[in-house]
């Protein structure tokens, strides 16, 4: 049984809307509930999963849909019921919020004339517009949406150049601004650290792993994914850079990429060579055969996130750096694999990497690949390598659940953990699987609760590997610090407490990864 | 390269003007700083050709 209702001229933003599908989805008896915009993404996913109807096909992107579909007409009431209540509640806030919020940059800046920044995260066909108006008004940007061209993004850094402005973005998820954490940050201490990144989840890994070390970040600047590429060569780090030279604060400079092209590779190394102070770069796959360095003038490269974080330290308190694989004593390494590598079952032979951050599914995937041999990725570089179903594991398999792929019409798993949770109970069915490797990222965006999120599903798939007679090994890293407000030593804590063996960082937890299916495949 | 201006935002407080997701202005106000959220709308209410038009006029 389906309802559909359209509200026109009526908007709300999608994390909202998110919010209000998975409550909504809560109510017993309800099979499928979408609540989003009509817009044409939207209405188009509606069709594919039988909501199609005339009210759909007129609606525009600032009409409200929801659509639910339930057992029996009173389900269905009771699911418009809990909607209207979320709805109205809303409606509350923002009436006695309304006076005070603008519709436009213009009454904004009306209202707010010494502003610095604007965080843009309207949907992608509308940004590039609302961020070049900021970029003109004299703003500094976070452009936080993605579904930007690549030829939009080169217009608005061409624009930050000739006006001197951030142009961060887009796609971009994460900076440290003065200290204050933008869009997903996690709270870090203050210090001489400054950064510039065309990675969000390898940014916060690394700020955390700085703040780990009891050092803190000056400046964090996100440059989006994009900035590297030949076309817009590196123009957000060229600039990132120049600022953190000039910078007072900022006593060493770290810069994280996925591999750039060369050309951009030279001119970023030339322009961290200019700055006259201790630089550390991490091309993330460049220089991926684990803890090395090597030293070219004051730059020096840094082997995964957690290595390029312990350099920086070691350059800020004038020490050279001491490479090290895992912070636990050989011993206790050695204990653990035999702790987990007893029990399994001779059939027990596969990996699988479910990831929310993009960045850490890849450090995962550089480090594994060479070692255990080819992993299947929806982030695999190599065509055959592709998860042919990204639903699916097949083998070992690593997945980044944030892609686009998995995220079309529902939220990203950093924020709703609920895409890992239902993949998690699909491994639990394959009895080859030998160790699972997480990601549980903290900080502000991400979800109240991601490690609670993920217990119940943990010890089910622990479970049916006994039933299968053998033991699964599951590990984890928790990407936060202590000023998180998910509280980092809870979050271990709950994974502890189900068997997972969480590690310092997503490198560690890789590594010991490995050890262990090494030694399983060695038995 | 000029990046003045950079450097003169790492000097002062952050003010913020947030348009779009509303968790974001959220969380600022809980770093206490200077936030205006925004009442962000689709241009011409969601409607393509109006707002294409709206475009080619420069608003």
């Amino acid at each position: 049984m389906i309802k559909v209702l359209v509200e026109k001229d009526s908007y709300y933003d999608s994390v909202f809307l998110m919010l209000i599908t998975s409550e909504v989805k809560k109510v017993p008896g309800v099979g499928e509930a979408v609540v989003s915009m009509g817009t044409e993404v939207n209405t188009e996913l509606l069709r594919e999963i039988g909501f199609g109807c005339p009210e759909i096909e007129e609606a525009t992107p600032n009409d409200l849909i929801i659509a639910v579909e339930a057992e029996d007409d009173q389900t269905l009431e009771q699911a418009f019921e809990k909607a209207r209540e979320l709805f109205s509640r809303k409606k509350i806030q923002r009436e006695s919020a309304e006076a005070y919020r603008p519709v436009n940059l213009d009454a904004a800046l009306k209202m707010m004339p010494e502003a610095n920044l604007v965080i843009v995260s309207v949907p992608g066909r509308y940004a590039f517009r609302e961020a070049r108006r900021a970029l003109e008004g004299g703003l500094h940007v976070m452009l936080f949406s993605d579904n930007v061209s690549l030829k939009e993004e080169i217009e608005l850094k061409r624009l930050a150049v000739e006006k001197g402005l951030l142009m961060m973005g887009p796609d971009c998820g994460t900076a440290i601004i003065n200290g204050k954490p933008l869009c997903f940050a996690n709270a870090v201490r203050r210090g001489g650290i400054g950064l510039v990144a065309a990675s969000g989840t390898g940014l916060q890994e690394l700020t955390c792993c700085i703040d780990e070390l009891e050092q803190g970040i000056s400046q964090a600047i996100g440059t989006g994914g994009r900035d590297l590429r030949p076309e817009v060569g590196g123009t957000m780090m060229l600039m990132g850079i120049e600022a953190l030279k000039r910078d007072r604060q900022t006593e060493v400079i770290v810069v994280i990429s996925k591999p750039p092209a060369e050309a951009v590779a030279r001119k970023v190394i030339n322009r961290l060579e200019k700055t006259g102070k201790p630089c550390v770069v991490h091309f993330i796959g460049l220089e991926g055969e684990g803890p090395s360095s090597r030293p070219a003038g004051r730059v020096l490269y840094a082997g995964n996130l957690e290595e390029a974080a312990g350099m920086a330290v070691a350059q800020l308190q004038g020490r050279s750096y001491q490479p090290r694989t895992f912070t636990l004593p050989a011993g206790e390494v050695n204990r653990l694999v035999e702790q987990e590598v007893t029990g399994m079952s001779r059939n027990q032979r596969y990996l699988r990497g479910l990831f929310t951050g993009g960045t850490l599914a890849d450090e995962a995937l550089i480090l594994l690949e060479g070692e255990i041999g080819g992993i299947y990725s929806n982030n695999q570089t190599n065509p055959e390598l592709l998860l042919p179903d990204p639903q699916r594991s097949k083998e070992h398999t690593i997945v980044d659940l944030g892609d686009d792929l998995f995220t079309q019409g529902r939220p990203h798993p950093m924020i709703d953990p609920t895409i890992r949770v239902d993949r998690l109970r699909g491994e639990m069915e394959d009895s080859e699987v030998a160790v699972i490797l997480l990601d549980c990222v903290l900080g502000y965006g991400s979800h109240p609760d991601p490690a609670g999120a993920m217990r119940e599903s943990i010890v089910r798939a622990k479970r049916a590997a006994e039933k299968h007679n053998g033991h699964l090994a599951v590990i984890a890293s928790v990407t936060g610090t202590e000023g998180d407000f998910q509280n980092l030593k809870d979050q271990k804590s709950k994974l502890q407490e189900v068997g997972c063996i969480v590690m310092p960082s997503n490198y560690q937890a890789a590594l010991l990864a490995l050890e262990i299916l090494k030694e399983a495949g060695a038995r | 390269m000029n990046v003045e201006k950079i450097n003169e935002l790492f000097g002062r407080d952050l003010i913020v003007i947030n348009m779009g997701l509303e968790v974001f202005a959220e969380n600022l106000a809980k770093e206490a700083v200077e936030t205006l959220q925004m009442n962000w709308r689709p241009p011409a209410g969601g409607n393509e050709k109006l707002s294409s038009l709206l475009k080619k006029l420069g608003r």
